[in-house]
Order: structure tokens, then sequence, then C-alpha cells
């Protein structure tokens, strides 16, 4: 972990390519030098953060005044920090029958933060909850009665749990949670806080900042998709070629509990959405047996979205993952107990992240769990079933190396696809697809779920979703498409978004078909599209010119009475 | 300990903390004399110094100090 001295030098560095992101930090306790750490660990990921920094106790001046800096700074992210020491002085100078509801009477001030902001800016706010600490006022009886700052404090912390749940733009830097790991005594200073005003202690700073770039990045889009499992002493004690099945560690005895916890936390990992893959050198049968047939596996075949285990270099094999999934290295986490395979993995592989695990398997999880590796920024149900999908690609790989001829292969799969404007029931995953995807993107807007809500009912635009599925599956909701009315007679293509999974499928030719006739219908007579380059999506460069397009200064036209249908091999879904 | 060790120490750390190898400190040095000695990197010097001699500053002291010397004279007396 770096300190906040050496966050602090990174202040002086060349900030200038990266990429900005504007952050308000607002707080009741001086904040300067979280303001620096944040800035410095920024540097750190190639972000350019620059802060704005209001004078310490200015958080509701800073809200509430329309004509304020904040406004002017026009943050994306607004951080609020307030410190548990404050609040608990607030509850003590409140009269004994305000103390009853009090936890309800902040989380209205929260809430009502929270909508002044959103009505005048664009962006998200992180709201920092509170470290637990009690006032020795009650004693253990605390818990037994709503009249003691314990009980509100909780309820507090609880309800912004909730509030969070309900306001979209909301999200919690969870300072309790962190207090609770590195303890009171070490995440603040008391000497320097009754001095200085500064809360948190300079040991402190750099895993604040840490977590709060870590939830930035998040909205950002940026967060890990999959976790590559090495098997022998890393997933179960022992080498399952030497040892055999039987004698592997694995349960509830002794060193075994270890590998059966960190087995459940990749279980839940997959179910939140993660794919999990497996890379080992072993001998493919001998790998696969203990996910069919050991009792204590937590882990089953249907949880590895892709099974490598040969004897080639790890290197290999992983990019071997890679090219199935089609996702960025700098998405993946490696996780192995060699120390030899994980500096070869890093030295061929820069951008994937490889944990420095513990040299005991007893100490894994406790070190992972500090690393916050799969930080995300939304969650939908959707996401429990992506393993499925990338088994059903491996399947479909299969089935294409059978035939010669790719439109025979595309006709085989009897490919149908829907065609939907944005509703209450995919918001959730249109947003996320905004959110998420980086390659088949032609502008890369992020929208929020408020924000699509919006753009759904805007009469200027014409927002579509396309779900497809074919014989061997369901993709899902796989491509979304923004219409905005341009000038009377164009229509402008805001955003063209395709998940990489339906790749050459044909779907980018059903999805412009579908344009072209939603467009006229709505009487336009040509549509607009441009092209923003990121590091990511060059594989979207010529899009335009391959569909047809003419180019027009940087962006590119299609007249709608020209238009020759695309031949694709996907039959629109009829609705009942 | 006697007390050029300390102010040796001492200087040793501002340097570090202030990432300037060029500090040369006196007991007559205050904080106007020295680059970037401010009220927040004066924190981190102090948090430092703690480490290093392996002491705890009490609340009051951290802001009494009007220089270097005196600062030095609240370390000699507890290591």
């Amino acid at each position: 972990m770096l300190t906040y001295q050496q966050l602090r030098k990174n202040l002086k560095k060349d900030f200038s390519g990266l990429r900005v992101v504007r952050l308000a930090l607002l707080g009741d306790s001086a904040t300067q030098m979280y303001a620096q750490a944040i800035r410095g660990y920024g540097f750190e990921v190639s972000l350019n953060i620059e802060v704005f920094e209001a004078d310490y106790n200015q958080i509701e001046r800073q809200i509430f005044d329309p004509e304020s800096e904040l406004y002017r700074f026009r943050p994306e992210v607004v951080v609020i920090f307030k410190c548990t020491r404050k609040l608990m002085q607030r509850f003590g100078n409140c009269t004994p029958e305000n103390r009853f509801e009090w936890s309800q009477t902040v989380l209205g001030e929260v809430q009502e933060l929270y909508e002044t902001l959103l009505a005048r800016l664009h962006g998200n706010v992180l709201f920092c909850n509170f470290p637990e600490l009690d006032d020795a006022v009650f004693g253990h009886y605390a818990n037994k009665t709503n009249a003691s700052f314990l009980y509100q404090l909780r309820t507090l912390n609880w309800g912004l749990m909730n509030l969070a749940q309900k306001l979209k733009n909301l999200h919690i830097l969870d300072f309790n949670v962190l207090q609770s790991r590195y303890g009171y005594g070490f995440i603040t200073d008391t000497k320097i806080y009754v001095n200085t005003e500064l809360y948190l202690s300079i040991d402190f700073l750099p895993i604040a900042a840490r977590h709060t770039v870590d939830v930035l990045q998040s909205l950002l889009g940026k967060f890990k998709k999959c976790l590559i499992l090495d098997l022998d002493n890393t997933l179960w004690g022992g080498i399952i070629g030497d040892d055999g099945m039987e004698n592997i560690q694995l349960g509830d005895l002794g060193i075994g509990k270890a590998f059966t916890e960190l087995q459940l936390w990749a279980k839940q990992l997959k179910q939140r959405g993660i794919i999990l893959a497996v890379c080992s050198k072993n001998d493919e049968a001998v790998a696969r047996e203990p996910f069919e047939k050991h009792p204590d596996m937590v882990l089953r075949l249907d949880d590895i979205a892709v099974f490598v285990a040969s004897w080639n270099n790890k290197a290999d094999s992983i990019m071997e993952i890679q090219q199935i999934l089609n996702i960025g290295f700098d998405s993946m986490v490696f996780l192995d107990d060699n120390p030899f395979e994980r500096n070869m993995v890093r030295t061929h592989i820069p951008a994937i992240t490889v944990p420095e695990l513990p040299d005991d398997p007893a100490e894994y999880m406790d070190y992972l769990r500090t690393l916050n590796l799969f930080e995300t920024a939304s969650f939908t149900r959707d996401d429990d079933g992506r393993t499925e999908k990338y088994q059903q690609e491996a399947r479909r790989e299969g089935l294409k190396k059978q035939f010669t001829n790719e439109t025979e292969f595309l006709k085989s799969l009897n490919m149908v696809a829907a065609v939907e404007p944005f509703n209450a029931f995919n918001t959730p995953r249109v947003a996320q697809l905004t959110q998420r995807s980086n390659q088949f993107n032609l502008r890369t807007i992020r929208y929020t779920e408020e924000d699509i809500q919006q753009l759904a009912n805007d009469p200027d635009c014409l927002p579509l979703s396309f779900t497809l599925e074919d014989k061997y599956g369901d993709y899902g909701l796989i491509s979304t498409v923004i219409l905005r009315k341009h000038t009377t007679h164009s229509a402008f293509i805001d955003t063209w978004i395709m998940s990489c999974r339906v790749l050459k499928r044909s779907m980018e030719h059903f999805v412009l078909n579908t344009l072209v006739n939603r467009a006229a219908e709505s009487g336009f007579t040509s549509l607009v599209g441009e092209y923003i380059a990121t590091p990511k999506n060059a594989m979207v460069e010529d899009h335009f010119q391959r569909l047809g397009f003419r180019p027009e200064g940087s962006f590119w036209t299609l007249l709608l009475k020209d238009y020759q249908p695309k031949e694709c091999y996907i039959t629109p879904k009829i609705h009942a | 300990m006697e007390s050029l060790e300390i102010l040796n120490q001492v200087t040793r750390i501002f340097r570090d903390v202030l990432d300037n190898p060029g500090i040369v400190l006196a007991h007559e040095t205050t904080a106007d004399d020295v680059d970037d000695w401010d009220s927040l990197t004066h924190i981190q010097l102090v948090v430092a110094i703690e480490k290093h001699f392996k002491l705890r500053f009490a609340a009051a002291e951290i802001s009494s100090w009007k220089n270097v010397g005196e600062m030095c004279e609240v370390i000699g007396k507890r290591v």
C-alpha cells in the first residue's frame, strides 16, 4: 500500500493525457489531505481527478446556494464526508425528547442534500457512512433503548443503505466497514483532529483514497469482470496429479476450510455476475474430476465459463481464455499460489491484476477481502446468468467448426431478435450496457437508469433495445441504439452499442435495417452517425463506412431513400 | 540523546517528508524559513517524528513550538 507521502509526491507528476474527472469534496472537518490523497491516488490508476474542495463546514451552503462555487465547478461526482465525532456532538446537544427519532431527521437532511444536488447538476453523490462509535452514556444498554446515540447511529447507517437503494445516483462509501477492519485508533488521530480538524489519520488516508477511487472507477465503467483460478494449492490443498482426488484438502477439516471459504467466495462472485475461469497446469481429465465427483467441492463445472487445463505456460492459457471471453485483460483477476506463475503472467500480461497471495492458505481470504477487487456500480438479476451464456458460446464455437460456410452456420442458429423501446423492465440492463460496454460502442456516452428513464419519455428521442436468442439459448438484451432528432429531416445516432458476445452474427445489419425503417416511419430522410475514438473502441472505427454511410466532416450520413436492406439471418420476434 | 543528534535526525525527517535534500535546520529555524513547511506538512512532520522517535506529542504541544529548537527540546525530554 502506498503511503500518504508517496501520494503527495504524485501531485507533482505529469497528469496530461489522463482521463479527467471532476470531483467535489465537501466535509464537516478539514479535508485538504483527503483531497490530496484522492488526486494522488487517481494518478496511480491513470485518472486526472480535478478536486474541488470547499472550505471546511460548507456542505449545506455549497449545496443550497445555486450560485455557489460547487455548481460553477460542475462536478461529475460529489463526495460528502461527515465525521462521527461531530455527529455525536450534535446528538448530545439536542434535547432528549428529540433523540428518539433523531436518525430520521438526519436521513431527511441527507435526502434533501441529494435532491438539491441532483436538481442542479448531472452526476453521482458518494456519501460516507458513519464509523460506529459508542458515546458511553448507556453502556451495553444502548442496544435496548432508542434514546441512545448508538441506536440512532446504527439506524442511520441502515437508513443510508435503504436510501441508496431508492436514490439511483446515491452511493455509500462504507467507512464503517473500514473502521471495523482497521480500528478507530488507526483511522483517526484524536490529537491531530483536536488540533487541526483533520479527522482521518495520515496512515489511513491512502486507504480512504483508494476506496473512494474504487467506487469512482466503477461509476466510470471500469471494474473487474472475470476471476481466473489456479487449482492445486489455490482452490484446494495439495496436488491433484500426485495426491489423487481422495487426498486433496477441502471441506470442514483443518486447512481444507481455507480453500472451501475461497470457493464459496468465488461462487458468490459468479452468482453476482463475475465470470469464473480455470487456468491450471494439469491433465484436463484429472483437473476436472474433483469438480464432478468430490463431495466437498463448492464449485462445479457449470460454475466455470472457460476451463483450461494443459501444460502450456499460463500466460498463453490466459490469452486463450481472453479470446473466448472477449473482454479486456484489465478487467481480469488471476489467483495463483505460485509466485513464479504470478510473475510470469504479470510480465507477459501487464494489464491483468495478480494479487500477491500470502504463503499460508489460512490467510488467503482475509487478504483478498482487504483488496476490494470487485467493486461495482450496478447489479441486475440478469447478471446471474452470464456464465451460462459463455458456456452456450463455447458450444456455438464447437458447431461453427462443422460448417465451412459462415452463412450456412448463421442460418443454422435460427436467430430471433426482439426490438423494444425502453421500459421499466429493460431500463436497468440498458443503463448497465451503456456503463459497461467499451469495445462496440460508437460514442461511449454513459447513462444512469434515471437518464434512461428520461430518454424514454423524451419526444425528440427514439430509443431502441434489441434482444437476441438462438437455438442454444437466450443472449438477453445485447444492443441498444438511441436516435435523437438532429434537424427536421435527419436523426442523429447518439448511441450505438452492441455486446461483443454477438459479434459476427449479422446483428449490426439487423439493427441498421430496423433503424432505417423506424427513422423513415418518423419522417426522417437521413441518419447521421459519429465515431468518437477511445483507447478501447478501435473495433468500430470503420463501422459507418462498412455499413455504407458517407463521410461528411467528422460525421457520417446515410440517405434513407437509397438504402438497400442488409442481408442478415435474424428473424424479428413478433409480440403476442 | 545529544541535542545535536536529535537535530540531525529531525533534519533527515524534514528532508524526507518535504522531499528536499537541501534543507538545513538550526534551532532558530521557523516555518517561514523552510519551503513547503505549512500547516498541512506540519502534521506529516509531527507524525513522522512521532514514529521515528517512538513517542507521542500532546495535542497542545503540536501547535506551540515557535521554532525547531523548541520541538527538539520536547523530543529530548522524552527519549
